[in-house]
C-alpha cells in the first residue's frame, strides 16, 4: 500500500504552479539601476531649467545651478511671456505663441486632410501610374530641405505669399506630404478591400466612402498624424525664419531672438522660462496622447 | 424563361495576362448558378465584373435585359456578399443594413420597414443594435446577406461566403442560403471552390479553369457526365479513377495491357476504335467482389483501408495504377487481399486522351 501522506508531501516539494520570482535578483538590480541612471541623465537639464527659471538674478549669480530656489519667484515667467524684448517689440513671447498657433492650426488641418485623401486614393482608387506617383512622392522625403529653400522663396514671391502666414502654411503642408501620405496609405492598405467593395455596391462614392467608412475606422492614424504635425510644425525653426517676417515669426524663432539678444545683461531665468514656455505645447501633446500615439504608430507599421 | 444575367463575349485582361477569355454566360430568372473552380480560375474575377467592381476589357453584361456594362455597382440591381463579411465595423447591424438605402436616399420610415423585414427573414432582430465585433461568424454572414436583402436587388452575388466559417456553421448556413433562395426566388450567382456547396446549392454549376467555363450544367449532369477530363477530375472526392488505354474491336471493348473490359452499356454509344483513350470510373461505381468475370471485372490488390464513418474507402493496386473504391464500412479488407472490381459501364466516362474531351 502507498502511504497517502507521504505522496502528498513529496508532490508539495516539487515545482508546481506559478514559478516564484525574486524581487531583488541581480538581473533586476542591473535593469533598474541602469534605467535610474539614464532617467537622471535626461531629467537633470530639465531640473536645472525649472529651478533657474524660478530664481531671481541675484540668486543665479551665486552659481549653485542644481540648488532649488531659496525664494521662489514667477517674475521670469511673466517677463518671458509678456515683456521680453526682441528688437523693437517688447511684448514678450506671447506674440510668437499666437503666431505659432495661427500657423499651426491651418497647417495641421490642411496637411492631414490632403495627405489622408492622397493615401486613400492611392490605396483604393488606383489609377494608371499611381505607384510611380507614390514613389516620386516618397522620394521627396529624401531631398534635403536646404536645397529647396531658395526655390520656394521665389515660388512664394511669385504667388504673392512670401512673408505671409499662408505662405508658411503652404510650405508646411507640402513638406508634410510624403511622410503623411505614406502613413495613411500604409494604414489604409491594412483595411480589407472587400469593405471598400461592399461600400461601392452599397452606392457610396469616393467622398462618402472616405468620410463615412474609412475615417471613423482610422482614428488612431489620424491621432498619429496630428501629433507628428503639431510637434513638427511647432518645433520648426528653419521655415519660420526663412518664409516669414519679424512680425509674424513663430515662437521658436522669437525664442532664439530673446535668448541670443546681445544687449544688456543675460537674464538666464527669463531665458529658461521662455524655453520652457515654448516647449509646453509638444510636451502637452505627448503627455495627453502617449498611448494613442504608440497604438497608431504600431497600426501604421503593420504593412509596408 | 427570361435571362436575368447575360454575359456576352466578356474578356478581361490585367496587363498582358488574360484572366477571362471571351466568356458567354446566361443565367435564367430565379436560377442559382455556382461558379466552381480551383484558385486562380477567374471565378471571383467574373463575379467582380458582374458587380461592376472591375472594369472589363471587352464584351457586354446585361442584367434584367439592361446593358450595365458601364454602370456603377449600385446601379446594377445587385447585392453582394463577401467572404470576409465586409461589415462596416463602426456601425451597428442596423447601420450596416441601412447604409445602402441611405445612399439611395430612401425615406427613413421605408428604411425602417425594410430593415425590419430583412431582420425577420434572417432572424437577426435581436442583434440590430450590436456592432459587428460583438457577433459570431455565422451572425456576421447573416448580416452581410441582409445588407444585400434590404436593397431589393434582382441578383445576389456571393463571393465564397462560407469559406471563413467552421465546418458545422458552414453546413448550417448552406442550408439557410438554399432556403433563402427558395423563399426569395432571386437570381443568385455563387462563387466557391467547395464542390459540396456547389453540388448541393446549384441549379446549374459552371466549372471554370483558366478563365474559361469548362462545363455549365446541372449538378447531376456534371457529376455523371463530365464534359472533359478536368471536370471529371475536379468534381468528386476522392477523385475519379482514370485508366489510360485504347478501344479495340471497333469500340466494343477497352483494353489496357492484359485487361479487357466490354464497353457494352456505355451511354456514349459506339465509340469506334481509338488508340488512346482514358476510362474514368468513380469510386462509388465500382463493386468489390471475390470472383472474376471476364470483360467486366478488374483484378486488384488491397493496399489500404480508410473507414470514413458512413462508408469506407479502399485503395487498391489495379491495372497498373492506384485506384480507390467506396465500399460499405462493414466490409473491412486487409492489405494484400486479392479481389476483383466490377465495372458498371453505364456510369463510366470515356475521354479522348489527346483532346481530353468526353467521347
Amino acid at each position: 500500500m502507498v502511504d497517502a501522506t507521504a505522496v502528498l508531501t513529496r508532490t508539495d516539494a516539487e515545482p508546481r504552479g506559478t514559478k516564484p520570482k525574486r524581487a531583488l535578483s541581480g538581473r533586476n538590480i542591473m535593469i533598474y539601476g541602469t534605467l535610474f541612471v539614464f532617467s537622471l541623465y535626461y531629467l537633470l537639464p530639465l531640473w536645472v531649467m525649472v529651478m533657474t527659471s524660478l530664481k531671481g538674478m541675484p540668486e543665479i549669480r551665486m552659481g549653485n545651478i542644481f540648488a532649488p530656489p531659496v525664494e521662489i519667484t514667477f517674475e521670469p515667467w511673466v517677463k518671458a511671456w509678456s515683456q521680453a524684448c526682441t528688437g523693437l517689440n517688447c511684448d514678450g513671447l506671447s506674440r510668437g505663441f499666437w503666431n505659432s498657433v495661427r500657423i499651426l492650426i491651418p497647417s495641421v488641418i490642411l496637411s492631414i486632410v490632403v495627405a489622408s485623401v492622397n493615401g486613400y486614393a492611392l490605396t483604393f482608387w488606383k489609377f494608371k501610374g499611381s505607384d510611380i506617383f507614390f514613389t516620386i512622392l516618397i522620394f521627396g522625403a529624401f531631398i534635403p530641405y536646404q536645397v529647396m529653400l531658395y526655390p520656394i522663396v521665389i515660388l512664394l514671391r511669385e504667388m504673392g505669399l512670401y512673408g505671409s502666414l499662408w505662405g508658411l502654411v503652404l510650405v508646411h503642408t507640402i513638406f508634410g506630404m510624403p511622410i503623411l501620405t505614406l502613413l495613411f496609405r500604409n494604414y489604409f492598405s491594412t483595411i480589407p478591400e472587400e469593405l471598400f467593395k461592399a461600400a461601392r455596391v452599397d452606392g457610396a462614392g469616393f467622398w462618402s466612402i472616405y468620410a463615412k467608412i474609412l475615417m471613423p475606422m482610422s482614428l488612431p492614424i489620424f491621432v498619429v498624424a496630428i501629433i507628428l504635425q503639431v510637434t513638427g510644425i511647432w518645433n520648426d525653426f528653419l521655415f519660420g525664419v526663412v518664409y516669414t517676417k519679424p512680425d509674424l515669426y513663430p515662437m521658436t524663432v522669437q525664442l532664439n531672438n530673446i535668448v541670443n539678444s546681445v544687449q544688456g545683461v543675460k537674464e538666464y531665468n527669463v531665458n529658461m522660462a521662455a524655453t520652457l514656455l515654448t516647449g509646453l505645447v509638444p510636451l502637452f501633446i505627448y503627455f495627453v496622447s502617449g498611448k494613442l500615439f504608440v497604438r497608431g504608430i504600431a497600426a501604421g507599421a503593420v504593412k509596408g | 424563361m427570361t435571362n436575368s444575367i447575360e454575359v456576352k463575349d466578356l474578356t478581361l485582361n490585367f496587363g498582358s495576362v488574360s484572366v477571362l477569355k471571351n466568356m458567354n454566360l446566361n443565367v435564367a430568372e430565379g436560377e442559382f448558378v455556382v461558379l466552381l473552380g480551383p484558385s486562380g480560375c477567374g471565378k471571383s474575377t467574373l463575379l467582380n465584373c458582374l458587380a461592376g467592381l472591375l472594369e472589363i476589357t471587352d464584351g457586354q453584361i446585361f442584367i434584367k435585359g439592361k446593358n450595365v456594362t458601364w454602370a456603377e455597382p449600385n446601379e446594377r440591381g445587385i447585392g453582394m456578399v463577401f467572404q470576409s463579411y465586409a461589415l462596416y465595423p463602426q456601425m451597428t447591424v442596423r447601420g450596416n443594413l441601412s447604409f445602402g438605402l441611405k445612399n439611395a436616399k430612401v425615406p427613413r420610415d421605408e428604411i425602417e420597414k425594410k430593415v425590419a423585414r430583412a431582420a425577420e427573414i434572417l432572424q437577426i432582430g435581436p442583434l440590430l443594435d450590436r456592432k459587428p465585433a460583438a457577433l459570431s461568424g455565422g451572425q456576421r454572414q447573416r448580416v452581410a446577406i441582409g445588407r444585400a436583402l434590404v436593397r431589393d436587388v434582382d441578383v445576389f452575388l456571393f463571393d465564397e461566403p462560407l469559406s471563413n466559417l467552421d465546418a458545422k456553421l458552414r453546413s448550417e448556413l448552406r442550408v439557410e442560403i438554399k432556403r433563402l433562395h427558395a423563399q426569395l426566388k432571386n437570381t443568385m450567382v455563387y462563387v466557391t471552390h467547395d464542390q459540396i456547396e456547389a453540388l448541393t446549392l446549384a441549379d446549374r454549376i459552371a466549372v471554370m479553369r483558366g478563365g474559361i467555363i469548362q462545363q455549365l450544367a446541372a449538378p447531376q449532369e456534371i457529376y455523371n457526365r463530365p464534359a472533359n477530363l478536368f471536370v471529371a477530375g475536379f468534381i468528386g472526392s476522392p477523385s475519379m479513377n482514370f485508366l489510360h488505354g485504347a478501344t479495340i474491336d471497333g469500340g466494343q471493348a477497352f483494353q489496357l495491357g492484359d485487361l479487357k473490359l466490354a464497353l457494352a452499356g456505355y451511354e456514349g454509344g459506339i465509340v469506334g476504335a481509338r488508340d488512346k483513350v482514358i476510362l474514368g470510373l468513380r469510386p462509388e461505381h465500382l463493386v468489390v467482389q471475390d470472383g472474376a468475370e471476364p470483360g467486366v471485372t478488374i483484378p486488384a490488390m488491397v493496399e489500404l483501408d480508410e473507414p470514413m464513418g458512413a462508408d469506407s474507402l479502399v485503395w487498391l493496386q489495379a491495372a497498373g495504377t492506384q485506384m480507390s473504391v467506396r465500399v460499405p464500412v462493414e466490409r473491412r479488407m486487409a492489405p494484400g487481399t486479392k479481389v476483383h472490381l466490377k465495372v458498371d459501364m453505364s456510369k463510366a466516362s470515356l475521354f479522348d486522351a489527346g483532346s481530353e474531351v468526353r467521347i
